[in-house]
């Protein structure tokens, strides 16, 4: 299971980054969102992956006698990916509008040269 | 010891936020709202600074769940310090929002966003758990990617989606790191973490670990060689979005190194021989950028840029005199830099542009507004007794009592650079005569007094807490003593929130 | 695309889901659920409405705009966080009644919380899902 959330998480990283290269503003997104999901499988894979019982102990109980899964991890998790969330809603939002403005998607064509700033 | 009222100065901005949502649309109360809230927003920080100042490290367990299990605030000095210029500058910014920024823009929510901003700042600094410290920060990006795209001009979309990108690209760095430092430590809380890491035997994957978090701090402070997305988006947003960007978003990175570097992983000689060689090279590329702009605002980005490599090699000298040398940079450089983006936003009203080349004769039209102009510009040249002077002299003293000699010649370049960019702008945009063939259109001329004064007060109210610390360095520096005493013995830190 | 098993299914789907989101809602804070689930549930319930009958359609029985929602449950959650400062505890402490309310169970402050967390995820994902197909809309026209 290890090995192969590696492998994923590699994959995701690597795609993340070659996409951010690219010129294209679609792929910068699409490449931003692959290195949140890389991101957030990290955080999975290095919580520790243990089979348990889901973290809700007994009141009474003064001893672990089960394995637990580890709950910090998913609540991280959770928070990162309604952050990414709301930050690829924006970003869609964002690059449409630049995208009717420029009507290009290519990012070398976001110039606007200091001459004609005010 | 405990306070629960530590966090008052970030609900102070969550409330006026939540009440200008309310007020949806009716600008003029939104207006009232966000002064009075900013004017609040000072008085609790000042409190809060006075509390620390006198009692010590204050922490406060959100949830009564007991450290290192909760998320945990901390106000130390530092975190007090830099929430109360922060609110000073917060207080301005709002000041000169009420007439600089269009009606259009207020209806789209500039308000509400400007102090969830404000709230995210207050939060970064007093948060004492690094994953709560990532949450701030995305509350921080997302608030500025709004503010940046406000209004919808083509050059501004255009910087907005280099903001965008890198700033992302910084948050995913240090979501990476936080990651691996969980599995490495199994901790969040950042004095917990300080214990666990010195226990770790595989150190050089700490330093590895330590990478991506300045990596991810590196982009959003703006340290060469990633600094390129701010000269590129900066003086695209209005003046007064632009002042809370150029004087606090890029502070905060240095504000999470600073403290990330100090109390985590303590900077091994690896770690300080990078620092300084990025601090060098961040000064000489930022000020080498700074010498061709004609536009005021590309300008001012450049010098930030600039100005950020002092900062980053006062940390990387890690010695106490480096440090108070930093911290008071910071103090400086977070009112200066806020006010020169606010000054820049009153030329453009006076004049209709920011180009050198079309501007002039301000000093001749206005030459009291001119003089309270050269004060801040002479503070930031660092013209002694002004705030500028002292913290520079004690990175140089720092510099040369550690033998960085490359990091002195850099701190010269740099000084120069700026003095001549700022002497060129004077005689350009002061004392030169408007071009014969530039149309002016003045729009600060047939305003009311009233909106005058609302766009010169919060110029003079920075100005004057400028002058304030230059004058009474004394104090400042008894200050920024402490803060670095408690930055290089985090011991204090570490008690009062693990409890001893 | 109007498709009339779609729209006859959203009819019934609707109300079911509002429900099903409340429950979750409300079973959030022992077991799996909570605010943010529930909101999102119920965001997709007017989506889907909005998919069968247009979006325009889901506007008029929202009565007012998703924004509005947004201060509500903004200010709901906040209250909630800083009430127990009232009692001399830290913000966003639990403080629970002491007896539980059939059908709802234990009421407390953080029920209260994730009251407002729905609401204003219910706010957000309509405000910015309505944003972008009405932009949609308006280029296809």
């Amino acid at each position: 299971m290890e090995l192969l959330l590696i492998i994923l998480i590699g994959l995701l990283y690597g795609s993340g980054v070659y996409l951010i290269l690219r010129r294209s503003m679609v792929k910068l997104l699409l490449g931003i969102m692959l290195l949140g999901s890389g991101a957030n499988l990290l955080i999975f894979l290095l919580g520790g992956i243990t089979k348990g019982k889901p973290p809700v102990i007994d009141e009474k109980a003064k001893l672990f006698q089960d394995t637990f899964a580890d709950p910090i991890p998913q609540a991280l998790i959770l928070t990162a990916i309604v952050i990414s969330f709301a930050l690829t809603a924006f970003a869609i939002v964002l690059l449409k509008r630049v995208y009717a403005l420029v009507d290009s998607d290519d990012l070398d064509d976001l110039n606007t040269n200091e001459e004609e700033d005010i | 010891m405990i306070d629960n009222y530590i966090l008052a100065p970030v609900f102070i901005h969550l409330f006026s936020a939540i009440l200008q949502l309310i007020a949806w649309r009716k600008t003029v109360t939104q207006r009232v709202i966000s002064i009075v809230g900013s004017l609040m927003g000072v008085i609790l920080s000042a409190q809060l600074f006075s509390k620390v100042y006198k009692g010590g490290i204050l922490t406060m367990n959100a949830s009564n769940w007991d450290s290192p299990f909760g998320i945990v605030f901390v106000a130390d000095l530092l975190s007090t310090t830099l929430v109360l210029i922060t609110s000073i500058a917060a207080l301005a910014v709002s000041i000169f929002s009420a007439t600089g920024i269009s009606r259009q823009r207020m209806l789209y929510g500039y308000f509400p966003i400007f102090h969830f901003l404000v709230m995210g700042l207050n939060g970064a600094f007093l948060t004492g758990d690094i994953f709560n410290l990532y949450v701030w920060f995305e509350v921080i990006i997302i608030s500025s990617f709004v503010l940046m795209t406000l209004g919808g001009r083509k050059t501004q979309l255009e910087g907005a989606v280099k903001y965008m990108a890198m700033n992302i690209l910084a948050s995913t760095f240090f979501l990476t790191g936080i990651a691996i430092l969980y599995g490495i430590t199994g901790s969040l809380n950042m004095a917990d973490l300080a214990i666990r890491v010195k226990l770790i035997e595989n150190q050089s994957l700490i330093g590895i670990t330590s990478c991506f978090f300045l990596i991810g701090f590196g982009i959003k402070s703006a340290v060469f060689p990633l600094y390129y997305w701010l000269p590129s988006s900066y003086h695209t947003p209005p003046s007064a979005v632009a002042a809370t960007f150029g004087g606090l978003l890029t502070k905060v990175g240095i504000y999470a190194i600073i403290r990330v570097f100090s109390l985590i992983f303590v900077p091994d000689d690896f770690t300080k021989n990078l620092l300084m060689v990025l601090a060098i090279l961040t000064i000489i590329t930022g000020s080498l950028g700074a010498l061709i702009k004609i536009n005021i605002r590309r300008l001012f980005s450049y010098l930030i840029v600039c100005h950020i490599g002092f900062m980053i090699g006062g940390i990387a000298m890690f010695t106490k005199i480096a440090l108070m040398g930093t911290i008071f940079y910071l103090i400086h450089d977070i009112l200066v830099k806020t006010n020169m983006f606010l000054i820049a936003g009153l030329i453009r009203q006076i004049r209709g542009t920011m180009n050198m080349a079309s501007l002039g004769g301000i000093y001749a039209q206005y030459p009291k507004i001119s003089l309270l102009i050269a004060i801040v510009l002479f503070s930031l040249v660092g013209i002694p007794p002004l705030s500028g002077f002292w913290p520079k002299l004690y990175l140089f003293e720092a510099s040369f009592t550690n033998n960085q000699y490359a990091f002195a010649g850099a701190l010269i370049f740099g000084s120069f650079v700026t003095l001549y960019t700022i002497a060129k702008m004077w005689s350009e945009v002061f004392w030169k005569d408007v071009p014969e063939s530039v149309v002016v259109e003045n729009n600060f001329e047939p305003m009311p007094l009233f909106k005058k004064t609302l766009l010169v007060l919060p110029i003079g109210l920075l100005a004057s807490v400028t002058l304030y610390v230059g004058l009474n360095a004394e104090v400042i520096i008894i200050l920024v003593g402490k803060i670095a005493d408690q930055l290089i013995s985090t011991q204090p830190y570490i008690e009062a929130v693990m409890g001893k | 695309m109007k498709s009339p098993i779609l729209q006859t299914a959203t009819k019934y789907l609707l109300p079911i889901l509002l429900l099903f989101s409340f429950f979750l809602l409300l079973r959030g804070h022992y077991y799996p659920g909570g605010g943010f689930v529930g909101g999102l549930v119920a965001s997709i319930a007017f989506v889907l409405h909005s998919f069968a009958n247009g979006t325009e359609a889901t506007m008029k029985i929202l009565k007012h705009k998703p924004l509005s929602l947004i201060p509500v449950g903004l200010s709901l959650s906040a209250l909630s966080m800083v009430a127990p400062m009232m009692f001399g505890l830290p913000p966003m402490t639990g403080l629970w009644l002491e007896e539980p309310i059939p059908v709802i169970g234990m009421i407390g402050s953080s029920l209260f919380f994730d009251l407002g967390v729905y609401l204003v995820v219910i706010g957000v994902v309509l405000t910015i899902l309505f944003t972008i197909a009405l932009n949609n809309e308006e280029e296809s026209k």
